[in-house]
């Protein structure tokens, strides 16, 4: 992935809780094999509707989204992340995300930025009555900021996903660096655990 | 596999499982960084997502899912990965093609790139979903880094009611603990309720742990566990059958444990559960009415759904009924479901069909006969695949169609835009289709 050192711009408001995968990338934008071009699907059954958040074009431009809790809820489909950020979006707020949506946002270089629901809330109100409100999320810090405001707030990121942020390295080299446990694991495997080769 | 401090803990991934919807990215990361499949033969892959359940001799219609399906075949030709593809006797829904051959076996670890790989914990199997950066990376490490989650346990103890089954334990605890009630947590499932379950019945229970928040949802294995196991085709045989034996009979949860947060269901308050509204959580005993809405989520669903607060569960029509979906396509579900059925029709108007979860499962309900029920009946007798479950094949829900469904997820849109889901068991879905409203079968003439 990418390094990420901050986020700087306008954020969109959902004020919705439970917006699952299914609602950020519909099932039927899965056929694709590629990894390019979700955004046009982000959230393609809400676009539909006109007063939908992202069809207000004060919001054009907004690089992080506020959430309701449990965001990402559902199906694993890690397109999800993708067609945010092939949108535009580099982090998104939320008092919780779910678990594998939050490991995936953390795997592809989306910031998922876990704050209180009263911060969530206060942000909700201050994004909706000033769209140009200008946000900033720093990863060495760990903090998300709306200066304007006078609003700073913590929010969780071991140690190491940061590093990975910062660095914007690769997990798979990481692991590989460790290959010698690996096959040392593998050479003291049960031998009744099950092969999918060799005859059936 | 590996620890250190101030990293995530890696750990060796026994058994990957993949299918065609999230894997093609993961497989073209693999050869633009110049690596490979470290072990093909831990991994077995099988067409489910897109496959049509109809009309397997003809080239798949949608030219995207045509393409989706070729790559995986491609890519397993290429690394030399086991594949059950669509029209062979074993291909089936990933959840539930590894139980079924005894590759899912107790603990193990088990990955997938599907959020209801949770499935598989109902062996005392740690298993969980992945996105398509983690498939790619058990892809190329046969290892996934995890941090430990917290501990939950959700014990559930006492006798059934009469027409309660496991689908209504899962929905029942999922009305207890809301969405997320397991999140950030790996959940074991304990008590004599669970205990009293078949396989079948703690699949679908640690099937939907993951619509309520948790990653994984274990149950420890026992003797019902071991009795499903033996003699199938990749279960361990002989005295290699014995070690395991020796091996799965420590692996239960000591006495007295602690767990981080602990969940008691009585059996006996359980009810045959349906769904009002846009999530899992969203649901109400079938006796009951929607209730009134106390958020803006809630009004939102009951807008969505086409509902109004007050109206008696059982005074809804549907149009369509779908038996089928990883959380109740065994045997054991259609078996139900054809009991209901037996000598009844399908009510005029509604579009019944039943999606067994495997191509195994299919042959062993027409060895009993149970095609012949479910086509008496009026219902349509259908090929293996997820299906109707997330309409990625054909089988899609009309916008404003309403459906007695037998899958996990409620969600907007989930089966086909506009679509409206309620999840039910088995046996409430074929009540369902005969009454034209949501019905037991108890209440059927």
């Amino acid at each position: 992935m990418e390094p990420l050192h901050t986020v700087t711009g306008t954020a969109a408001p959902l004020d919705r809780a439970d917006v699952d995968t299914d609602q950020i990338i519909p099932s039927e934008w899965l056929k694709r094999v590629e990894r390019a071009g979700f955004g046009e699907g982000l959230f393609s059954g809400w676009r539909a509707e006109a007063d939908f958040v992202l069809n207000q074009p004060q919001y054009a431009g907004a690089s992080v989204l506020i959430a309701g809790a449990n965001f990402g809820c559902g199906s694993s489909r890690e397109h999800a992340v993708w067609a945010l950020m092939d949108y535009g979006f580099k982090a998104v707020v939320s008092p919780r995300f779910a678990d594998i949506f939050l490991t995936n946002c953390t795997k592809a270089g989306l910031l998922p930025v876990q704050v209180d629901g009263e911060v969530v809330e206060r942000l909700l109100r201050a994004v909706e009555a000033d769209p140009r409100l200008t946000l900033t999320v720093d990863v060495a810090a760990r903090t998300i900021a709306a200066p304007a405001l006078g609003l700073q707030s913590p929010f969780p990121l071991d140690g190491h996903t940061q590093w990975r942020f910062l660095e914007g390295l690769d997990d798979i080299d990481l692991t590989l660096r460790h290959e010698g446990a690996i096959r040392a694991y593998e050479a003291g495997r049960a031998a009744w655990l099950p092969i999918t080769a060799g005859p059936e | 596999m590996h620890s250190a401090e101030g990293e995530p803990d890696i750990l060796y991934v026994d058994l990957h499982l993949i299918h065609e919807v999230t894997t093609p990215q993961a497989f073209d990361g693999l050869r633009a960084n110049g690596r490979t499949v470290r072990r093909p033969d831990l991994t077995l892959a099988t067409m489910d997502h897109n496959v049509p359940t109809i009309g397997l001799d003809r080239p798949i219609a949608d030219p995207v899912s045509a393409r989706q399906v070729e790559a995986l075949r491609r890519n397993c030709e290429q690394y030399g990965i086991r594949l059950y593809p669509m029209g062979h006797g074993r291909q089936g829904i990933v959840h539930i093609i590894g139980p079924e051959l005894g590759l899912t076996l107790p603990g193990m670890t088990i990955v997938c790139g599907d959020s209801h790989t949770s499935t598989h914990g109902a062996f005392g199997a740690l298993a969980f979903g992945i996105g398509t950066s983690e498939v790619e990376h058990v892809l190329a490490t046969q290892s996934v880094p995890q941090r430990r989650p917290g501990t939950m346990a959700v014990t559930v103890e006492g006798d059934l009611p009469p027409g309660v089954t496991a689908k209504d334990v899962a929905l029942g605890i999922i009305e207890r603990i809301g969405t997320s009630g397991g999140a950030g947590h790996l959940v074991e499932y304990r008590g004599s309720t669970i205990r009293a379950l078949s396989m079948e019945g703690r699949m679908t229970v640690g099937n939907m742990s993951t619509e309520g928040g948790a990653r994984a949802g274990m149950v420890a294995p026992d003797d019902t566990t071991f009795a499903y196991l033996e003699g199938r085709p990749y279960a361990p045989a002989g005295r290699q059958w014995e070690a395991a034996l020796d091996d799965w009979r420590t692996l239960a949860t000591d006495d007295g444990a602690v767990f981080d947060k602990e969940v008691h269901v009585d059996a006996a308050a359980l009810r045959p559960y349906v769904t009002w509204g846009t999530n899992p959580a969203q649901v109400v005993p079938i006796d009951g009415s929607v209730p009134p809405p106390e958020s803006d989520g809630a009004r939102r669903a009951l807008a969505y759904m086409g509902l109004r607060a007050g109206t008696p569960m059982r005074e809804i029509p549907v149009d369509t009924v779908f038996i089928g979906s990883c959380t109740n396509s065994r045997l054991e579900d259609l078996r139900a479901a054809a009991a209901v059925l037996a000598g009844r029709r399908v009510k005029a108007g509604v579009r019944a069909l039943v999606v067994p979860g495997s191509m195994q499962v299919r042959t062993a309900a027409e060895a009993e006969g149970l095609d012949g029920v479910f086509t008496a009946a009026g219902f349509e007798w259908r090929a293996a695949g997820c299906s109707m479950c997330l309409g990625m094949n054909p089988d899609l829900l009309s916008p404003g169609e309403r459906c007695a469904s037998t899958s996990n997820r409620n969600f907007e849109g989930r089966q086909g835009d506009g679509g409206r889901t309620h999840l039910v068991s088995p046996a409430v879905a074929a009540a369902t289709a005969v009454a034209g409203r949501f019905a037991t079968p108890e209440e059927l003439p």
